[in-house]
């Protein structure tokens, strides 16, 4: 806001206003833009169907396919449920975040980010609020989630505490999939990022301990999860489900997102900023 | 594709108009080759996806093949073979539909029903193209594993075996994509197959054995085709040659491909609008 940081306190009060006028029209332009991207999804099923679907299938195809792993000596919960929750809303809300990269790839192609970029419309507010559209349409695969994982017969001996961070784990996670998910667009111009931004969210959330404890992987797979900033994600997004809320299963979760959304924020602005007309 | 026009009076029942309609059907099943081949975007993912599932897989459920119901494997890796292939099958067979779909929507099938080519070669010609590939990609897939040292028990006879099932599997599923692109000429539809396929193969032995599975999900896995597929192909790698085992893969897939085309050639004529 750099006309703010330029006025002085004792500034006359009709540049003050104008400045509050100015961060006033930003909320409302983020407001405007998430309203018209949630408004797209509720008319288009393809978007709609999957995004229910998917998380739930997740819970059903971890528990069911690989039940039979809470046997192996080690796993730490005798029901697989409680382990692979935390994955299959991770997972689902990793697909809202690749959401808002389609929402902006769509609006590339459009031709409708090239007119906001002449419009005297804030740069960041053209990124916020794909960010924004993101964090509330995760809302919809962590519920999915928790409701089947409850039905299903899941712990969470963490209480609400244990629920309030896997929201903060599952809406991160696809902000900062959203983040880097923009980027990637805004630097390839191309609808067909997509399926680039889609594989690197796999590369990214599979090589953890997702389905797996670390203790239990074995060879490649434990040295990188051992350094995954997934991993960290997952347990904090975990522990409710296994037993009480620890701060230090949660701070190094919290980091890796608050680090995702700079970097891969940073990045995007960079992507956005080489765009300018 | 001069070369290979029909003469327009030949009719179905001539044999002639079947030589012309392979000849036909050969020249754009070597097209779609050539075209799959040139576009990576295509056939990389469907590559890259199951042999990277199989290698976090493997390292993270390598302690499990010492349950007492997992059957004996020399490795995980070795278990996870057959899925891996068949999976990446699966993927790039959904191509065939959401291409064809792609056609519709652009108009250049109907460009292509318009020109001098016997109808039958569009159909053919498609899946074909589509099959051969896949079971290039399935001997590549197995190669992979066994540079990573998963071993195949019955030799080059089952590698190639398993290829060809493969071959076999990419028309099957191709032809319910081509069934629902012509249905819908919608890409948008036909790619929201592609869930449905990724279901198929999960809720079936593919990744894990059923023995080690609870309740309904076990039941619906023993009952899905996949597992019925897949089971065999896997002895063919765990155990050793059986041409019962090669039989009841082919047979089966064979049935499946056999339902799949047919109803892709049902909504084929209907698209034309022939009776």
């Amino acid at each position: 806001m750099t006309a703010a940081t330029r006025l002085r306190p004792d500034a006359p009060d009709d540049q003050l206003a104008m400045v509050g006028e100015v961060y006033s029209s930003t909320w409302r332009s983020i407001a405007w833009m998430t309203r018209r991207n949630l408004v797209r999804v509720t008319r288009l099923p393809s978007i709609i169907i999957p995004m229910a679907v998917m998380p739930l299938f997740f819970v059903v195809a971890f528990t069911g396919s690989f039940d039979g792993v809470s046997d192996v000596p080690g796993y730490p919960t005798d029901d697989v449920i409680n382990w692979v929750a935390a994955f299959a809303l991770i997972q689902g809300s990793s697909f809202a975040g690749v959401g808002a990269a389609g929402a902006m790839a769509n609006d590339l192609d459009g031709g409708f980010i090239d007119r906001l970029l002449v419009s005297p419309i804030r740069r960041n507010a053209i990124l916020v609020a794909p960010l924004v559209y993101t964090a509330i349409r995760a809302l919809v695969p962590i519920t999915i989630v928790l409701v089947a994982a409850a039905i299903r017969g899941a712990d969470m001996p963490g209480g609400v505490l244990g629920v309030t961070l896997v929201y903060v784990g599952g809406v991160g996670t696809g902000v900062v999939i959203g983040a880097f998910g923009l980027a990637v667009v805004l630097r390839m111009n191309d609808i067909k990022a997509m399926s680039f931004i889609q594989m690197m969210s796999f590369l990214a959330l599979f090589p953890s301990i997702g389905q797996m404890p670390l203790v239990l992987l074995s060879g490649w797979l434990h040295s990188v999860a051992r350094i995954n900033p997934v991993t960290n994600i997952l347990r904090m997004t975990r522990q409710g489900f296994l037993g009480p809320v620890t701060w230090a299963d949660t701070w190094p979760g919290l980091l890796a997102l608050v680090l995702g959304v700079m970097v891969f924020g940073g990045w995007s602005r960079y992507e956005l900023q080489r765009r300018n007309p | 594709m001069t070369a290979v026009l029909p003469e327009p009076a030949l009719g179905m029942g001539d044999r002639r108009h079947w030589v012309v309609v392979i000849e036909q059907a050969a020249a754009l099943a070597k097209r779609s080759i050539i075209l799959t081949w040139r576009t990576p975007g295509a056939w990389v993912p469907g590559m890259i996806l199951p042999l990277m599932l199989a290698a976090v897989y493997s390292a993270q459920f390598g302690s499990a093949v010492h349950l007492p119901e997992f059957p004996p494997v020399d490795s995980f890796l070795q278990f996870i073979l057959p899925a891996s292939v068949l999976q990446g099958i699966a993927f790039g067979a959904g191509n065939a539909g959401t291409d064809l779909a792609i056609d519709i929507e652009n108009g250049f099938f109907e460009r292509l029903i318009a020109s001098p080519v016997a109808r039958q070669s569009v159909l053919i010609g498609r899946i074909m193209g589509g099959a051969v590939f896949s079971g290039l990609e399935a001997l590549v897939l197995i190669g992979v594993f066994l540079i990573f040292g998963a071993t195949v028990s019955s030799g080059i006879a089952g590698a190639l075996a398993i290829a060809f099932i493969a071959a076999l599997l990419s028309i099957a599923i191709g032809g319910f994509g081509v069934a629902v692109a012509l249905r819908t000429g919608s890409s948008e539809a036909t790619q929201a197959m592609f869930p449905l396929t990724f279901v198929f193969i999960f809720v079936s032995s593919a990744f894990f054995p059923t023995e080690l599975m609870r309740g309904w999900y076990q039941s619906v896995a023993e009952a899905n085709p996949f597992t019925f597929i897949v089971d065999p192909i896997r002895r063919l790698v765990i155990s050793g040659w059986s041409w019962t085992d090669v039989g009841q893969a082919i047979g089966l897939t064979l049935a499946v491909a056999v339902v799949s085309m047919s109803w892709s050639y049902r909504m084929y004529l209907r698209r034309l609008d022939v009776k």
